[in-house]
């Protein structure tokens, strides 16, 4: 019996969602699902720790949730796409989210992506073939 | 017969959607990347399509981690938009083509590609805004809309290559089909971008810029590309960009470059745009 192990493992910083990852946050990420529907939020917000135990979460998982711990949740298997289900309706934008996980300020964050699109203009007017406005 | 009139790519990230809702496309962070868009919605308006085939991933609304179809077709009248949970306007329902979703069914598993049908499909932000990015100054959908929904987000996912495979098989399943209809192939997903743990932030405007030229050019040399690959270099939410070359197999090794837009930062995102057309159309 043993998880197989994969080329993506080793890239820092990155937690592929997988078989592995999947199977032992299954009720972690059934619990983030739920967020789809408004009377579970709202029935989550009335009272957190309760709503964690109807889905099994571990003490562990539960205590990450509870505190609007992004990364241990991460680290424990929440799926970043269920993630955004607790986080988005409750005020987090994905830059809050990903500040957190890097342990920065937001603004720091978005900082560093609006870097990524300086010199961009005059970078495709050199490559050639893109629309330029 | 159905023929393909041509393929789009895009960006499919809530936050465009939510951008068009509270109608930002003007402001300065997003108006080079919406206006970049108007050329592709000039060509729409020109070629006239009747059906738009979507290629996705869903993100959890639909699909849940009980059940996760590494290929899924809808195969449905309607298809209906619904709450996912991230504060996104729910917009109009789709019209489908259930004979047309049939037939492609039929003859992807007659090519070897067992992809699982879907009667009931609920579409999330990566179908709808495309959609909505092309045709929201129209009072109505003017196309039939047909989703084809890509596992990207548990893996195992499909290769780069697979989905390159399907997009040949989706080619032909198309073309085999009696009615006279234009369909247009929607790409959707990507660029680079990592929206979890440390290295969240992600954008790699190298490696998408490549990833253009190989999509109009060398589709090999995505289609060659391991999932790890792509993710360390596109990030694991930018492995998305595997969707395009779905599109990209429907088409000629030739294509014609209509449009080539790019664009970043949108939120956490590279956006690419690439229209195109069979070179021999």
């Amino acid at each position: 019996m043993a998880w197989r192990k994969h080329e993506y493992d080793e890239i820092p910083g990155t937690y592929v969602f997988d078989g592995k990852t999947a199977h032992r946050a299954y009720g972690l990420n059934k619990l983030l699902f739920s967020f789809n529907n408004e009377a579970n939020r709202a029935e989550f917000a009335r009272d957190k720790a309760a709503y964690a135990d109807k889905y099994g979460l571990t003490p562990e998982q539960k205590k990450a949730l509870l505190e609007d711990d992004f990364l241990t949740l991460l680290r424990l298997g929440a799926n970043i796409y269920y993630l955004a289900k607790l986080a988005v309706p409750r005020g987090f934008s994905v830059q809050d989210a990903g500040a957190a996980f890097q342990g920065i300020t937001t603004e720091e964050f978005k900082a560093a992506l609006m870097a990524k699109g300086q010199g961009l203009v005059e970078r495709l007017e050199r490559r050639g073939g893109y629309w330029n406005g | 017969m159905a023929r393909i009139v041509g393929g789009v790519t895009t960006s499919h990230i809530p936050a465009i959607g939510n951008a068009m809702t509270e109608r930002l496309e003007g402001t300065p962070y997003w108006k080079r990347f919406f206006d970049g868009y108007e050329p592709v919605k000039a060509w729409l308006a020109e070629v006239n399509p009747d059906v738009a085939v979507v290629v996705y991933n869903d993100h959890g609304l639909n699909f849940f981690l009980n059940n996760i179809p590494t290929f899924a077709l809808g195969c449905a009248d309607r298809y209906d938009n619904a709450d996912e949970g991230w504060g996104l306007k729910t917009l109009a329902s789709f019209e489908g083509d259930a004979q047309f979703s049939w037939h492609i069914a039929e003859s992807l598993i007659e090519q070897q590609i067992d992809i699982a049908t879907c009667q009931e499909m609920l579409v999330d932000h990566g179908f709808v805004v495309p959609m909505a990015l092309m045709w929201r100054h129209l009072p109505k959908w003017p196309v039939k809309a047909i989703p084809l929904a890509v596992n990207t987000v548990q893996h195992p996912i499909p290769t780069a290559r697979r989905c390159y495979t399907l997009g040949k098989a989706l080619r032909k399943a198309i073309e085999s089909y009696p009615e006279d209809l234009k369909v247009v192939i929607f790409g959707t997903g990507g660029m680079s971008h990592q929206l979890q743990g440390e290295r969240a932030g992600l954008i790699n405007v190298d490696y998408d810029l490549k990833t253009m030229d190989s999509v109009i050019e060398d589709p090999e040399w995505l289609a060659s590309q391991s999932t790890a690959e792509i993710i360390e270099n596109a990030g694991t939410e930018g492995v998305e960009v595997i969707m395009w070359l779905v599109m990209r197999g429907a088409l000629d090794d030739r294509v014609n470059v209509v449009h080539k837009h790019y664009h970043t930062p949108i939120s956490n995102t590279g956006a690419g745009v690439l229209v195109l057309e069979n070179a021999h159309a």
